[in-house]
């Protein structure tokens, strides 16, 4: 039976790569109880690490939506020199290793860096702060929303921006009432794939954070200092939190997906 | 009175030169086609005339007043699209309201004037339905309530029926001609069909490459074709003596006639009313005829049958032989 084969690969496949580690996660979690994994989620460093993850995804998520969407309509609606240029670099943090990003942002805005110097003079820390966390994040989650809204934008076509346009409606009325309307969904897968990513990300948030307990660490970064610290039950509950705010993030999706397309 | 007025308007994209220099008058109030083959212009001239294009050259003028540096919105047009551009996560009330809202029209207001508009589009039972919901020519009633909503100066319509199955296509050209009558409102629709073009209009503007061939009456673009290209637009024509004449101007005769070419009958088709023969003449040209059922029946017409052909109208744009 070729089709039942076919699925039991599928699901072998995500068994062994998916559902047993997270469930593992969750097992050694609650292993010795609520009492101890309560205890280790409440401590001061890692309700911080959990209010700093909140922000990398507060701050990433709606400014990575508004520019995604402004450079959505510009890729679709828009014809000039270097646009296939601009439409390459967008996927460059894709491409690119997040450990070389969070490099790149130091040469940048480390003490030594062409901006950083400046700004440290006037009295700014972008590297080894939160500032420079959030750029970080910024700039690893910044493709999705262009990504998920691009292909939106062409299919809807301007018919429907003419139309509102010849009914009087000014460029910015036509945006809210018409264009914005229709590529909702698109900004909204979009926004879900920032906000697991801005959530998940470790690699260039590590480099620049300087790692410092309580004062640069979000979630991931806790799990990895945990683990190495052999307080595993630690490690555990901060992976457990962060699993929870990102299945929390995809039942909002769901939540909010229409019964039927229209 | 003009109701819209195109004073030498020329329009490039890129090499291709989509208008050269076209002037055009429509009268307030007036049906006017604009009728050629695709890529003729027709649709860039009404997307001009919107505001959706801005020309490279010209001026364009709706009730005298100059419109060309005036943005769509500020025109004061209603534009009807083929493929309805129905604003898809609006309903159809929604949808007829857009302008009005726009506008900020007082509520009861306007949805008094809703409830009119879709009483005349026939979608009364439809204000609560989704665009999906609706059929094509259902969709393309509500887009035109739409767009009479805000009571337009002038109605554009690209290739209205275009989208359309046959027999829908008939309903809503005979029902857009009854609407006319009851609004009024200047409207220039573009085809290609010319056969829809010469039922609706009252005046058919022909365009071909970029430039009008002829401006006239439905009547007049048959009986008086200002160019070869415009008389075998408007309908069906027959190559004789190197000039072109109806099918249905060619008599057909069993005897030698003044003026007669004698051919032989290679087939010959019943449609109805009329019936078509295919001719081959002397010089082995061919040549197609059409005559009524009565006439056919007369002759006892058959395939390989020998008869004279003579044109009752002189063929017309006949180049000089030489010789």
């Amino acid at each position: 039976m070729p089709r039942l084969a076919l699925r039991g690969v599928a699901l072998t496949y995500l068994g062994l790569l998916l559902a047993l580690p997270v469930g593992l996660v969750f097992y050694r979690a609650f292993e010795k109880g609520l009492g101890p994994l309560w205890e280790s989620i409440t401590t001061p460093e890692a309700m911080h690490a959990f209010w700093l993850t909140l922000v990398m995804v507060a701050v990433a998520a709606p400014l990575n939506t508004l520019f995604g969407v402004l450079c959505a309509l510009v890729l679709v609606r828009q014809d000039f020199r270097g646009k296939s240029i601009l439409n390459a670099s967008i996927d460059l943090p894709f491409a690119v290793s997040p450990v070389v990003i969070g490099l790149a942002l130091i040469l940048v805005y480390g003490r030594d860096g062409w901006v950083g110097g400046w700004l440290a003079e006037n009295g700014v820390q972008v590297i080894f702060s939160p500032i420079g966390m959030v750029l970080a994040t910024i700039f690893v989650s910044l493709p999705f929303v262009v990504r998920e809204v691009v292909p939106v934008l062409r299919e809807i076509g301007t018919e429907q921006e003419q139309a509102a346009a010849t009914l009087g409606a000014s460029p910015l009325q036509t945006f809210w009432r018409v264009t914005l309307p229709a590529i909702r969904w698109g900004v909204a897968y979009g926004v879900v794939l920032t906000t697991a990513r801005a959530l998940g990300e470790f690699g260039a948030v590590s480099v620049v954070s300087g790692k410092l307990s309580g004062r640069t660490e979000t979630l991931t970064l806790r799990v990895e200092e945990r683990f190495q610290g052999f307080d595993l039950t630690g490690a555990y509950s901060a992976a457990v939190v962060l699993a929870l705010m990102a299945l929390a993030t995809l039942l909002v999706m769901n939540l909010l997906r229409p019964k039927e397309g229209v | 009175m003009t109701g819209i007025a195109v004073e030498g308007v020329s329009k490039r994209f890129g090499d291709y030169v989509a208008l050269d220099d076209v002037s055009l008058q429509v009268p307030q109030g007036a049906l006017t086609a604009l009728l050629g083959p695709s890529g003729g212009g027709k649709s860039t001239l009404l997307r001009v005339i919107a505001g959706l294009e801005t020309p490279d050259a010209g001026r364009v003028l709706i009730s005298g007043e100059d419109a060309t540096q005036t943005p769509a919105r500020a025109r004061g047009v209603g534009f009807v699209f083929q493929h309805y551009a129905a604003f898809k996560h609006m309903t159809v009330r929604d949808n007829v309201a857009f302008g009005l809202k726009i506008r900020k029209r007082p509520k009861d207001e306007l949805a008094r004037r809703v409830d009119e508009l879709l009483e005349l589009v026939h979608l009364e039972g439809f204000a609560e339905r989704y665009p999906a919901q609706l059929s094509g020519g259902q969709r393309q009633r509500m887009a035109l309530a739409r767009a009479l909503a805000v009571e337009p100066r002038v109605l554009l319509l690209d290739e209205p029926f275009g989208a359309l199955d046959a027999r829908v296509r008939e309903e809503l050209r005979a029902w857009l001609r009854r609407l006319h009558d009851e609004v009024h409102v200047t409207t220039v629709f573009v085809t290609h069909d010319q056969e829809e073009a010469m039922e609706v209009a009252e005046q058919i503007v022909v365009l071909n490459e970029g430039r009008i061939e002829q401006v006239g009456s439905p009547r007049d673009l048959y009986e008086r074709p200002a160019s070869q290209f415009v008389m075998s637009f408007v309908g069906p024509v027959a190559k004789l003596d190197e000039g072109l004449v109806r099918p249905h101007d060619l008599e057909i005769e069993l005897e030698p006639v003044p003026g007669g070419r004698e051919a032989i009958v290679e087939r010959v088709s019943h449609l109805g009313f009329e019936v078509r023969l295919e001719l081959a003449l002397a010089d082995g040209a061919p040549l197609s005829v059409q005559t009524t059922r009565a006439r056919a029946d007369e002759l006892e017409l058959e395939a390989g049958q020998i008869v004279w052909v003579r044109p009752g109208e002189a063929p017309r744009f006949a180049t000089a032989r030489a010789g």
